[in-house]
């Protein structure tokens, strides 16, 4: 059953492969072609079976979460698969790309959506604070845009923070610590009421359009679409730069650091540097991520940012498949959209996430679509395993 | 800040800190032995914990314990507890280590797979408990696993009471028992690691894994004896906390292993009486700080005191090594 399984899996990897092959030597108007098509799919996702002139097309309408009782909104559901794709992608530059096992990247996300919520809503403490210090009107606030980049500074800022005195630490460590990070964000959010508004949370945080209100035309809170189309749009955008930088020196260096730390620093790629900009990066994307989220949502408070959440995002890395973008988004998609589809399994999903995880550890431990690279230093181990029974 | 607060009751708090650090301390154990002889943090081991709570507590609700029984029948209760709780964490030790960890210590993996399988293992265990078996034990045992992921109470065991008191510190007797009987139980593990056969088999895995097996140690069989033994102090733990707190709930490994975990790291990961240091250590210094600021921000001292541990002397208090744990 299980060699059966195994020759299954070698030939879907096989097909895999031969798929990305054909692909990189297709002549470039084609590629332009079939990249064009792509974004059209994705771009139309929202109206998956269902076309705006109320026409339904039975087969793909079964697809849509709003298709069964009870189901979420598909565009929502959508907007929160784009959510996780970023995170799954940030998360992937530093466990995939730099071999880091970040455990507490909730932290991220969460500073990222307070700094949305906490400079953006007229609610929020801090924002009240300044209006009181400069005479403002009470009905000031940071606009959303300076609110990004207030999430991405903050953000980057906290990674390099948590990264400084963490990073030189072995791996095992790194991730205790993360984990024990991820903690004490939401502790700290729950617990400086003066500052976060505790578990009470905040509401009314701002979107493109500013404050949530009737009079927005594009961004509202019941459409989700527009939010979908956005997050795709930073999706996209985030995909072309990780690219780069994965082909970049700083990727190359990267991907030095985790085969072979030593070896890395002999050749003159100093990893603690590169270790950290990884930190940096991924705790960016994260922070995007997250505010993406608080200013869809509209209304956060701590319970949103729990621990299980760090580890369902790594669940998303690992079983898409650590190292590739492909891979890793095709796990965050497949992790935020078949709970939602497949709602009586709801109650299920953290014990398939807990199973997926395991099973994929144990059976082929470079995940669904693996990186190339990845799978062969894993290989490599295994061989040396064969030849000299080893210790751990 | 109540610093006078703190001083006023400096003897009460640290009694109350030992007692709450006696339970991280045998915790600690657990990810010490493994680590020690396989440098590996055995993330799950915060549900083998987890499950022997539960075994307590399914336990005694089948036996029909009512709250504050006679003092025979406590300690009867109690005993029965520690062997219940002893093979349900040692068996779920034990499971975890040849279900998962042999299958990937054959294929030679990185250590962040293992860690990796740990936190998934970990979370089917605490899905397990807190969804599966409520749905499937539902009928059987209603008083134990009404709702799914509630905390579920205990019968009380023994009412707590005043001991004796030294100046204005009071001492309870639950108090004493967790704390005599972890020591208690850390002495005979001190001892079976240094002075017996078997104790000597794990020191020499610990210190050369080749070297040893040439010299005719079974190495699976000492990796499987290490699982099942912090299985076991974990049990212990498990009872200890059930008499204690009177509760438990399926997510209450997470925070309790991260503490455990810290204190395994503050006394030097690998080393025995490491963990028992580090664990009283870090039971006194979060009650301190619990004092000081509020009880609300008691989890992050305890995750701070990892973070500048780490950074300052990652071998912990002792030195981490299994093999020379007789320093």
């Amino acid at each position: 059953m299980i060699d059966k399984i195994r020759s299954a899996d070698r030939r879907r990897v096989g097909f895999l492969t031969s798929v990305s092959d054909r692909w990189q030597a297709l002549p470039k108007w084609q590629k332009a072609i079939g990249v064009v098509a792509l974004l059209v799919f994705v771009y139309s996702l929202p109206y998956l079976g269902k076309l705006p002139g109320g026409l339904m097309i039975p087969g793909l309408n079964n697809l849509r979460t709003d298709s069964i009782d009870g189901g979420n909104n598909w565009a929502g559901v959508l907007f929160v698969c784009a959510i996780y794709v970023l995170v799954a992608i940030g998360l992937n530059v530093v466990v995939g790309l730099a071999g880091l096992l970040d455990l507490g990247y909730i932290g991220f996300f969460a500073i990222g959506a307070y700094s949305v919520a906490l400079f953006g809503s007229v609610n929020s403490p801090v924002v009240k604070w300044i209006q009181q210090e400069f005479n403002l009107p009470p009905t000031w606030a940071v606009t959303w845009g300076i609110c990004l980049l207030i999430a991405i500074v903050l953000t980057m800022i906290s990674g390099v923070l948590l990264g400084w005195p963490t990073l030189r630490l072995r791996g095992d460590y790194l991730a205790i610590v993360t984990l024990g990070f991820g903690e004490i964000i939401r502790i700290v959010a729950r617990n400086a009421t003066g500052v976060t508004n505790g578990p009470v949370g905040i509401s009314a945080i701002p979107g493109p359009e500013g404050p949530p209100s009737a009079d927005n035309k594009v961004f509202g809170l019941i459409d989700a679409k527009p939010w979908y189309w956005l997050a795709i749009t930073f999706v996209l955008l985030i995909v072309i730069l990780v690219r780069r930088l994965e082909h970049s020196r700083v990727g190359r260096a990267w991907l030095a650091v985790r085969e072979d730390e030593d070896a890395a620093a002999v050749m003159g790629v100093y990893p603690f540097k590169f270790k950290l900009w990884a930190f940096a990066m991924g705790a960016a994307l994260g922070g995007l991520a997250g505010f993406l989220f608080g200013s869809r949502n509209a209304f956060i408070d701590p319970t949103q940012f729990n621990a299980n959440l760090s580890i369902l995002f790594v669940a998303m890395v690992v079983v898409g498949g650590s190292g590739n973008m492909i891979g890793v988004s095709l796990g965050a998609v497949l992790l935020a959209y078949l709970p939602e589809r497949f709602r009586d399994f709801a109650d299920y999903r953290w014990l398939a996430f807990g199973l997926a995880m395991v099973l994929v550890m144990i059976l082929r431990p470079q995940g669904l679509i693996p990186s190339r690279r990845r799978a062969r230093e894993l290989k490599d181990r295994a061989a040396e395993a064969e030849e000299a029974p080893a210790h751990v | 800040m109540h610093f006078d607060e703190l001083i006023g009751h400096l003897g009460q708090h640290t009694v109350d800190g030992l007692s709450k650090g006696a339970i991280y301390a045998l915790i600690a154990l657990g990810y010490t032995l493994v680590y020690g002889v396989l440098r590996l943090i055995n993330f799950a081991h915060s549900e083998v914990f987890m499950v022997g709570t539960f075994s307590v507590l399914i336990l005694w609700t089948q036996l029909g314990v009512q709250n504050n029984p006679p003092i025979g029948q406590a300690i009867l209760f109690l005993v029965l507890g520690l062997v219940v709780a002893a093979v349900a964490s040692g068996g779920t030790a034990l499971a975890l280590e040849r279900i998962a960890y042999r299958p990937l210590r054959r294929k030679n993996a990185p250590p962040l797979i293992f860690l990796i399988t740990a936190i998934g293992l970990s979370l089917v265990f605490v899905e397990l408990f807190g969804q599966v078996l409520p749905k499937l034990l539902g009928g059987v045992l209603p008083e134990a696993f009404g709702r799914p992921r509630q905390i579920v109470g205990m019968p009380t065991i023994i009412q707590q009471e005043t001991l004796f008191t030294v100046g204005n510190t009071a001492i309870t007797n639950i108090q004493l028992i967790v704390f005599v009987s972890a020591v208690a139980m850390m002495a005979l593990l001190d001892w079976f690691i240094n002075r017996t056969r078997y104790g000597r088999g794990v020191r020499a895995v610990a210190q050369n894994p080749e070297t040893a097996a040439l010299m005719g140690v079974n190495q699976e069989r000492v990796i499987m004896l290490i699982f099942v033994l912090g299985g076991i102090m974990a049990g212990a733990a498990a009872l200890l906390w059930s008499m204690r707190f009177g509760f438990t709930q399926n997510s209450i490994g997470f925070v309790l292993g991260l503490k455990a975990f810290t204190a395994a790291v503050l006394g030097g990961i690998g080393n025995l009486r490491g963990a028992l240091l580090g664990g009283l250590f870090l039971g006194i210094v979060e009650v301190y700080g619990a004092t000081l600021f509020a009880s609300n921000w008691e989890d992050v001292i305890a995750f701070v005191v990892l973070i500048v541990v780490l950074m300052f002397r990652p071998t912990g208090l002792l030195g981490e090594s299994l093999g020379r744990a007789r320093a």
